[in-house]
C-alpha cells in the first residue's frame, strides 16, 4: 500500500497535512471527511453538489475535469480557474505534495 | 383536512417503501415532499445514474427504482401533497399530529415519518449579502408568473436549462432587455436551447455576458442595478429590473430543525430499536436519520421502515396484536 501527502487549507487558512492511501479508491472529498475536516459530501460524490468545491493551489496535472463536474460548477458559487470538485479528484501516486484549499460553503 | 395513519414526510425511496410496510399492517399513509414529483434525490438529482446495490437488482436506474417503488405500493392507495414544503408540526387536542405545509394544506395523523432526506430541495442562492433585501423586490430565484416581466428589464444567472429556456422565452417579445450572465462561455443545456440562445445573441435580442459573474445587488427599495465582474472587463455596473439567479436547487434541512427533535450534525438523531425520536409519535428514518453506525444507503432506509412500522402500530392499535406474517403465505397483496 502506498500513503501519498496531501494539503488541505481550511475556511479559517489552517493547514492541514493528511496522508492518504491510493489503493482505497478514495477521492479527495472522502479524505476530507474521514479526517473530519468540514466537507459536507451532501450528494456521496456523484459530483452532484457543490460542497466539496475546493481550489487547486499546487501546480500538479490532475485530470480534466468531466462534463458533469463543470456543470456542477456552473451552479457554484466562488469559482474560480482552479476551482474543482473533492469528489472528483482521485488518491493516486502523482498527486503526492497536492496542496488544495476548500471554498467558502454557499448552503 | 387530510386524515389518515401515517403521515410521511418526504416521498423520496424510503418514504414510499413506508406505505407498503405501513400497507401490510393495513395502515394508511399520506406522503407530503416539497417537490412536485415522488421520488426525492432519485427522481430530482439522479434519475438516470444506475445504483447496484438494491438486493435482488444487480442494476436499476434511480427513476426506475422510483417508477417501481410507485407500483408497489399502488394498492396501498397513498395519498400525496407534492410541491408544498411542510411548515408546521403541532398536536392538537385529541393528541393527533396537526401537520401543515407551504400553502396551509393541513393534515392529521397519530404517527408522523420523516424521511425527508437531505432536507427540502430550495434554489441555490448567490452568496451576497444584500440578496435578500430584494428578494420578490427585483430578485426572484424561481420564475412563477412570467407575465411581471413584461417590458422590463432582466437578467438571466446560470448555465443550465432553465437559465436558458427563460431566457429565449422572455426575449420573445415579452421583456424589453434580456441579459445572460454566465460563468464559461459554453453552456451545459439543451444543445437545442443553446443554439436559439446563440442565434437571438447574434440577432441582438439576448444580451449574452460570458466569463462572468453577478457579483452585487442594489436599489432603494427595489432591485435597480447589479454589478457583474467579467474576466476582460471587470466589474460593470448594470441597470436592471428584475435578476433571476437560475443555480439549480440544492437541499436544506428546512423547518424540520425547529420541530424540537434532537439533531445532530444536520440530521435526526434515533433509537434503532424501532427508529423514533425524542418526540413520541415521529419517526426519522432514511438519510435523514443518526446513529451509531448509520449508513446512508437506500437499503437501509428500506429495513428502518419496516421495523418503524411496527412501533407505529402498537402506537395507534395498543389493544390489537400484531401477527407477522410473510408476504408469501399472505396469498398476494391485499390493499385497501
Amino acid at each position: 500500500m502506498s500513503v501519498i501527502n496531501i494539503t488541505v487549507i481550511d475556511r479559517e487558512g489552517e493547514s492541514h497535512n493528511l496522508e492518504a492511501p491510493t489503493d482505497m479508491n478514495m477521492n479527495l472529498m472522502e479524505v476530507c471527511k474521514s479526517y473530519e475536516l468540514p466537507v459536507k459530501g451532501t450528494c456521496g460524490g456523484m459530483a452532484m453538489c457543490a460542497s466539496c468545491h475546493c481550489y487547486i493551489e499546487s501546480d500538479h496535472d490532475l485530470n480534466e475535469a468531466s462534463d458533469d463536474e463543470e456543470d456542477m460548477l456552473d451552479q457554484a458559487f466562488f469559482v474560480e480557474e482552479n476551482s474543482r470538485l473533492g469528489c472528483q479528484i482521485f488518491v493516486e501516486d502523482s498527486l503526492d505534495g497536492l496542496v488544495v484549499r476548500l471554498a467558502d460553503e454557499s448552503e | 383536512m387530510i386524515e389518515t395513519d401515517i403521515i410521511i414526510i418526504g416521498a423520496g425511496p424510503c418514504g414510499l417503501f413506508t406505505v407498503f410496510e405501513a400497507g401490510l399492517l393495513k395502515l394508511r399513509c399520506h406522503l407530503i415532499d416539497s417537490l412536485p414529483i415522488a421520488g426525492g434525490q432519485l427522481a430530482e438529482i439522479y434519475p438516470k445514474k444506475p445504483i447496484y446495490d438494491i438486493p435482488g437488482f444487480p442494476s436499476v436506474l434511480a427513476g426506475d427504482l422510483v417508477d417501481n417503488l410507485m407500483e408497489q405500493i399502488k394498492p396501498f392507495h397513498p395519498g400525496f401533497t407534492l410541491g408544498e414544503r411542510v411548515e408546521q408540526v403541532k398536536k392538537d387536542e385529541d393528541n393527533m399530529f396537526l401537520v401543515k405545509s407551504s400553502r396551509g394544506t393541513v393534515h392529521k395523523a397519530p404517527v408522523i415519518a420523516i424521511a425527508g432526506g437531505l432536507g427540502c430541495f430550495e434554489p441555490r442562492k448567490p452568496p451576497i449579502a444584500k440578496i435578500s433585501d430584494f428578494e420578490d423586490k427585483g430578485v426572484d430565484y424561481i420564475v412563477k408568473d412570467p407575465e411581471k416581466f413584461a417590458n422590463k428589464r432582466v437578467i438571466i444567472s446560470g448555465g443550465g436549462d432553465s437559465a436558458l429556456d427563460w431566457a429565449l422565452y422572455l426575449a420573445n417579445g415579452l421583456a424589453s432587455e434580456v441579459s445572460l450572465v454566465h460563468r464559461r462561455s459554453s453552456f451545459r443545456g439543451h444543445p437545442d436551447s443553446v443554439d436559439k440562445v446563440m442565434a437571438m445573441a447574434s440577432k441582438g435580442k439576448i444580451n449574452l455576458i460570458t466569463e462572468a459573474e453577478v457579483v452585487d445587488v442594489s436599489g432603494n427599495g427595489h432591485l435597480e442595478s447589479v454589478q457583474i465582474k467579467q474576466k476582460q472587463e471587470g466589474l460593470i455596473d448594470k441597470s436592471v429590473d428584475h435578476w433571476l439567479p437560475l443555480f439549480g436547487l440544492t437541499p436544506s434541512l428546512g423547518p424540520i430543525a425547529d420541530w424540537g427533535l434532537n439533531i445532530s450534525k444536520n440530521s435526526i438523531e434515533v433509537d434503532t430499536f424501532d427508529y423514533s425520536t425524542n418526540v413520541p409519535g415521529i419517526f426519522a428514518i432514511g438519510d435523514i436519520n443518526t446513529y451509531p453506525g448509520k449508513l446512508k444507503l437506500i437499503l437501509c432506509g428500506f429495513h428502518e421502515a419496516t421495523l418503524m412500522v411496527q412501533s407505529a402500530f402498537k402506537m395507534i392499535y395498543p389493544d390489537q396484536k400484531l401477527s407477522f406474517k410473510y408476504t408469501t403465505v399472505m396469498g398476494g397483496i391485499k390493499g385497501f
